[in-house]
């Protein structure tokens, strides 16, 4: 009778979760987070 | 070299079943490799043997930019024009950072893809496609280049412009490559459908799986920044906000060197098993620390906008160093668990001597070992440390843009990365070309050049950037100039010792370029029999009676080199909180 997987071991013998999860950490910590606050900047007026 | 399997690379056992590889799914064109018995996927092996082919074309272009950009930066020499500098420094920096690292890391996914799984490549059309858009993409990219429509640095930030071409050249290229890391995935999911092996995949392929995961988000960057850059450059669009082109090109520029640090590490696991038997210490530990890549390498990106005024200091620390720290950690580990596989495997042998009886009796003279260990210690001791004290908010500020950030990127990406893919060469040329060195002599010395080479230079590179010299300038002399910039005699010898090391370097590379061309071309065959050993030492020699079962775990040598890792650390860690303090009075 087999034992039961680990669900940490499950997570890494799915490359398609790992694949989702290396996009989204990412794009949502550093890209969209970025790009957020560069959105939310006012524009410079010229002197 | 004793008889490998993929199940040595860590494959680890499946609940269920015993571990190993059932039938595969080749349809015949398949050979098994005359040295380890793996199967070899004929059809891979040909995108394999072409992508590394390119591979070292373009590093032999990059290596002839890099001399001519050492010996400009070097004073005395300031061999280049400043229109020819800049423009030889665009070349390097794309050949070097991108082309050849990357026709070498999808060759990389090729072979663990199908010679580790025992599977089939996962399509040859894909795999067509891709090296025809990432070869045109290269050489659009550097004629471009050449006939000196695009002196904008690797970096191309706007509103600095190319010529259009270099930028489709860049598309060409980053969807060229994405082909292949899809071809990668389909060669995993047919894999997996026609259960080609049992359990989890090896350890190699779970490190190529992350780079692969890596690549993808890193390629998407490229297109969404490359695009709008590309029409701009025709003139269909406006130009794009240069503060939101930096945030997302260095989700290009940086990340792809992050593909480079998990194919690295694949590479030190794979170059530990084929060159001393070692195997991982403990699987789930080792994964782990590739999930931590997966999850949080990418967010180092955000070192190279540390001084822009755009993002907040919240989204800086956030990304530089809590969340960053995590895979911090994963290199510690690897860094780790990497040289006490090799302890291990060398102490299962016999050689139990002291501390470092096991590291003196390792295989030196095989230029595969040399090289992987060389960037083991160069990426840990130099680049890590270096790395993460540059990524520190506050340290950044005196070293922003410094010659300290490409002495640090050269010991990762040059002395890290490009040397642990020349130890892989020794050994793909042999088992994939079928083909072997000559002049071996010459090639057990070439790691040992290039290693000194490459340390010298950035060591240099370094501590003339901690007396302010400025990354990237022509002429730091400031010639003609109505000012001097005033660096002192130590920043001139480093300067000196900058193109010092560049030229021993590029020696090394040379020898290495010479040697691997030679056997490509003109190489003994060693088809039907296994390839000539490297290096016919005691090494080899399995005296497990040596050992007992309670001492398989023990590494002491491998701890006393990371307890003076995180000495050397501290050290230079809160040596730059002093200059930081030296530098800026706060009372």
């Amino acid at each position: 009778m087999g034992r039961r997987k680990h669900p940490f071991q499950s997570l890494m013998d799915n490359p398609w979760l790992l694949l989702a999860l290396g996009i989204a950490v990412p794009f949502l910590s550093y890209t969209a987070w970025g790009w957020f606050e560069l959105y939310r900047l006012p524009l410079a007026t010229l002197p | 070299m004793t008889t490998t399997t993929a199940n040595d690379m860590g494959a680890p056992a499946a609940a269920d079943e015993a571990p190993g590889f059932r039938q595969g799914n080749h349809q015949g064109a398949v050979r098994a490799c005359d040295t380890t018995g793996l199967p070899v996927c004929l059809t891979a092996q040909l995108f394999i043997k072409l992508n590394a082919v390119l591979a070292v074309v373009f590093l032999l272009v990059g290596g002839v930019a890099a001399l001519l950009v050492a010996l400009t930066r070097w004073p005395s020499v300031h061999l280049l024009s400043a229109e020819w500098y800049y423009r030889t420094l665009t070349l390097h920096g794309l050949n070097m950072l991108i082309f050849w690292i990357i026709f070498m890391e999808i060759g990389i996914l090729y072979f663990v893809g199908t010679t580790l799984l025992n599977s089939r490549l996962g399509s040859k059309a894909l795999a067509w496609v891709s090296l025809v858009l990432m070869l045109a993409g290269a050489l659009i990219v550097n004629a471009t280049v050449l006939i000196g429509k695009a002196d904008v640095l690797m970096t191309s930030y706007v509103p600095i412009q190319a010529h259009w071409a270099f930028y489709l050249g860049v598309i060409l290229f980053a969807v060229g490559a994405l082909v292949g890391v899809i071809n990668f995935f389909v060669t995993l999911y047919i894999a997996r459908r026609d259960r080609t092996y049992v359990g989890s995949v090896p350890l190699v392929v779970f490190g190529a799986t992350a780079a692969a995961i890596i690549a993808t988000v890193t390629l998407l960057h490229g297109a969404v920044v490359m695009i709008p850059t590309f029409t701009w450059a025709v003139g269909w669009t406006d130009q794009p906000d240069a503060a939101w082109y930096r945030l997302v090109w260095w989700g290009l520029g940086h990340q792809s060197q992050q593909i480079n640090v998990c194919a690295m590490v694949s590479v030190w696991y794979l170059m530990g098993t084929l060159t001393t038997g070692s195997k991982p210490l403990n699987q789930a530990v080792c994964r782990g620390a590739f999930v931590l890549y997966i999850l949080f390498i990418n967010l180092a990106s955000a070192h190279h906008l540390l001084v822009d005024p755009g993002v907040s200091a919240g989204w800086k620390i956030w990304n530089t160093s809590y969340a960053m720290y995590l895979a911090v950690a994963a290199s510690m580990i690897h860094g780790f668990t990497v040289p006490a596989s090799v302890e291990v495997a060398m102490r299962r042998k016999g050689f139990n001597k002291g501390l470092f009886g096991w590291l003196f009796a390792a295989p030196w003279g095989n230029p595969g070992f040399s090289a992987f260990f060389f960037s083991l210690v160069i990426f840990g001791f130099l680049g890590g440390i270096t790395g993460v004290t540059l990524g520190t908010q506050q340290i950044n500020i005196i070293a922003h843009n410094t010659l300290r950030i490409p002495g640090h990127f050269h010991t990762t990406v040059v002395g890290g990365t490009s040397l642990a893919f020349m130890g892989l060469a020794y050994y793909v040329v042999p088992l994939v070309f079928q083909k072997e060195y000559p002049a071996k002599a010459l090639a057990r010395i070439q790691p040992f050049i290039f290693a000194a080479g490459i340390t010298i230079m950035a060591v240099a590179m370094s501590l003339a950037g901690s007396a302010g010299v400025p990354r990237r300038h022509w002429d730091i002399e400031f010639t003609g100039a109505q000012f001097s910039a005033g660096f002192d005699a130590s920043a001139h010898l480093m300067m000196g010792f900058v193109g010092i090391g560049g030229t021993v370097a590029f020696t090394g590379l040379l020898i290495f370029l010479l040697l691997t061309v030679w056997a490509v071309f003109l190489g003994r065959s060693n088809a039907g029999k296994p390839m000539e050993q490297w290096a016919a030492n005691a090494a080899t020699v399995i005296q497990r009676e040596h050992l007992t079962d309670h001492d398989e775990h023990k590494t002491p040598g491998t701890m006393v080199l990371v307890l003076l890792l995180l000495a050397s650390f501290a050290v230079y860690y809160f040596a730059n909180w002093k200059a930081l303090a030296d530098a800026w009075h706060v009372r």
